[in-house]
């Protein structure tokens, strides 16, 4: 687990197999795209990449337009920007007529880290999943990115990707299998279960071994499909550890949280302990800084650990 | 179609847009019945369509980007043939198809949900990328309305068409100087217009938008125009055709009663009488 690569990066390097695979596939950014690394697309395909300006209304209309047409667009920005500036476009350009964007977007949560609260999306998985036929998915890794970016590519209508700045832990190869709607349970436990997705995956599976060495069996599901939602998959897995601790980077209302317990309250009650921020915006700093103050840790999944236990015992 | 033959059909839009309004009980006239002249031009004469075929890969598209004007672009539809005139009957009414504003995904011919100002100018562009891409000659058209001026992803996208030399593209604005609030300069000025998109590297004609000959031309050259995209100020009245909306925002958005349609459809039947 020491090598280590930003989902973003990944996704760059994806978004090059798709422009040899596939000619439909189009890509169109709004001037960051030495950032979202759709840049080294742009040099390869030229005639498929468009540099929309600092305009992102018009980058997910134009993406719409575009798929209306037949292309595959994958539009992207920073997911504040995305989501919170062109929600609107995203909504009924995009998703209200199921157009066929992928909406892949970087730079979410806290890690995005010096620039700051206006800077870093908290709250974009809430807003994705509250719309119809959206698609939000949260890929915990480089090589889970590549495959979310591929499986978008297959999947007709609209798909949020959420990306992140930070290098992150290298997790999976190529014998892992993401599939939309499906969780990947990573490591099998019977005491507790850690679902997670993005970042906080890696560090659910530290976690976990460092509590097996204090005897607790730990699950970790990687829940990157946070809609659809792998409903029978959590549902199995709460059975089992009758306690869950859910864990992302992103703000506790509206999230990967709010998904699990929304579905276990309805068909599997389960204590739960949600890690994410606590209803609050980020700030400028070093992202591993901003990741220990707003408790986003192995330690604070520990913790999260040992209280849901607490509840499971009354 | 003789410019005759296009005023008839401009005509008859308007006196289904009187009726589907009258039995929908809401729906948005005044802008419907000024862009008549307009999308009958478009539908009956100038887009290379099929009924038959609503997703024909080389159709010429429409995007009505004052989608509360669907109404007119119903009509349309149905007088050309991808519907029946049946549905016009079930406008705004749970179950149907004809939607309070366009969906693509339930209407034949509509080539973009819109209704949210400010949109479709975007996705028009994002079709003449598509056919550049796929050296495809369709054209695309988008009709905005004067008071949707005010929506900045407009000047976003007028900035892109220019950009990316979409020559494909011909807008329309449907310039009736009203919106909800009252006169459109009183409410926010969007004037000077034709400078404005000028100085946004278009290709830009002014018309009389209820002169078909002057649209006609229009279309044509915006056809020959090379490297950049045209915009094409149409001058209109609120409520054409009917005397008691004519020019008054009052009907933006306010259906007639069965009496007021009754009025309407009368002073409809008359000019139609004139027309021969």
């Amino acid at each position: 687990m020491a090598d280590k690569q930003a989902t973003r990066e990944a996704y760059g390097k994806a978004l090059l197999i798709l422009g040899a695979e596939n000619p439909n596939v189009v890509v169109l950014d709004a001037d960051l795209s030495k950032s979202t690394k759709t840049a080294d697309f742009g040099k390869k395909y030229p005639e498929r990449f468009f540099n929309m300006g600092i305009a992102e209304s018009n980058l997910l209309g134009t993406a719409a337009g575009l798929a209306a047409a037949g292309k595959i667009p994958f539009a992207s920005t920073f997911a504040i920007f995305a989501v919170g500036r062109a929600f609107e476009q995203i909504r009924n350009s995009i998703a209200y007529p199921k157009l066929n964007v992928k909406i892949a977007a970087t730079h979410s949560g806290i890690t995005v880290g010096e620039d700051g609260g206006s800077h870093q999306a908290i709250e974009d998985v809430a807003i994705m999943r509250a719309v119809p036929n959206m698609v939000v998915l949260v890929p915990a890794d480089g090589e889970e990115t590549r495959q979310v970016i591929l499986a978008s590519a297959k999947y007709y209508g609209p798909v949020y990707i959420r990306m992140g700045r930070l290098d992150v832990p290298l997790l999976f190869d190529e014998d892992y299998h993401f599939e939309i709607g499906k969780a990947n349970v990573l490591k099998e436990g019977t005491d507790v279960a850690i679902m997670a997705n993005g970042i906080m995956v890696s560090m659910a599976l530290e976690a976990a071994s460092d509590l097996a060495a204090e005897g607790i069996k730990v699950s970790v599901v990687n829940v990157a499909s946070v809609k659809p939602l792998d409903e029978d998959t959590i549902v199995r897995v709460a059975k089992t550890t009758k306690a869950v601790v859910t864990a992302e980077e992103h703000n506790i209302i509206g999230g990967l949280g709010s998904a699990i317990s929304e579905v276990l309250a309805e068909r599997q009650p389960t204590p739960i302990v949600r890690v994410g921020l606590k209803d609050t915006f980020g700030e400028s700093g070093k992202p591993v800084e901003l990741l220990e103050k707003y408790g986003l840790t192995k330690a604070a999944l520990i913790k999260a650990v040992h209280e849901v236990l607490a509840k499971k015992q009354k | 179609m003789t410019t005759i033959e296009l005023k008839r059909v401009a005509n008859v839009i308007r006196q289904d847009i009187i009726s589907m309004l009258v039995t929908a009980k809401s729906g948005h006239p005044g802008g419907s019945l000024s862009a008549a002249d307009i999308v009958a031009t478009l539908f009956f004469n100038e887009m290379r369509i099929n009924p038959k075929d609503p997703k024909w890969a080389d159709r010429d598209r429409f995007v009505l980007s004052k989608g509360h004007a669907a109404p007119v672009l119903y009509s349309a539809l149905a007088e050309k043939g991808y519907f029946s005139k049946e549905e016009l009957k079930g406008l705004r009414q749970t179950g149907h198809m004809l939607q309070g504003h366009p969906d693509m995904k339930k209407t034949p011919g509509v080539d973009m949900s819109t209704g949210s100002l400010g949109q479709g100018l975007s996705a028009a562009n994002g079709m003449a990328l598509a056919g550049k891409l796929d050296g495809k000659d369709y054209r695309v058209y988008a009709l905005l309305g004067d008071g949707e001026m005010a929506e900045g992803q407009v000047w976003e996208a007028a900035m892109a068409s220019a950009h990316y030399k979409l020559d494909n593209v011909t807008a329309i604005i449907d310039y009736n100087g009203l919106q909800i609030d009252g006169k459109t300069d009183s409410v926010m000025c969007s004037a000077p217009l034709l400078e404005k998109w000028q100085a946004f590297c278009w290709h830009v004609i002014e018309v009389d938008g209820h002169d078909i000959d002057a649209l006609l031309a229009a279309f044509a050259e915006a056809k020959t125009v090379k490297g950049k995209p045209t915009m094409i100020i149409a001058k209109t009245v609120k409520g054409k055709g009917v005397s008691f909306m004519e020019d008054q925002a009052g009907w933006h958005g306010n259906a007639p009663s069965v009496e007021q349609g009754e009025q309407a459809l009368k002073e409809l039947r008359e000019e139609a009488a004139n027309l021969g």
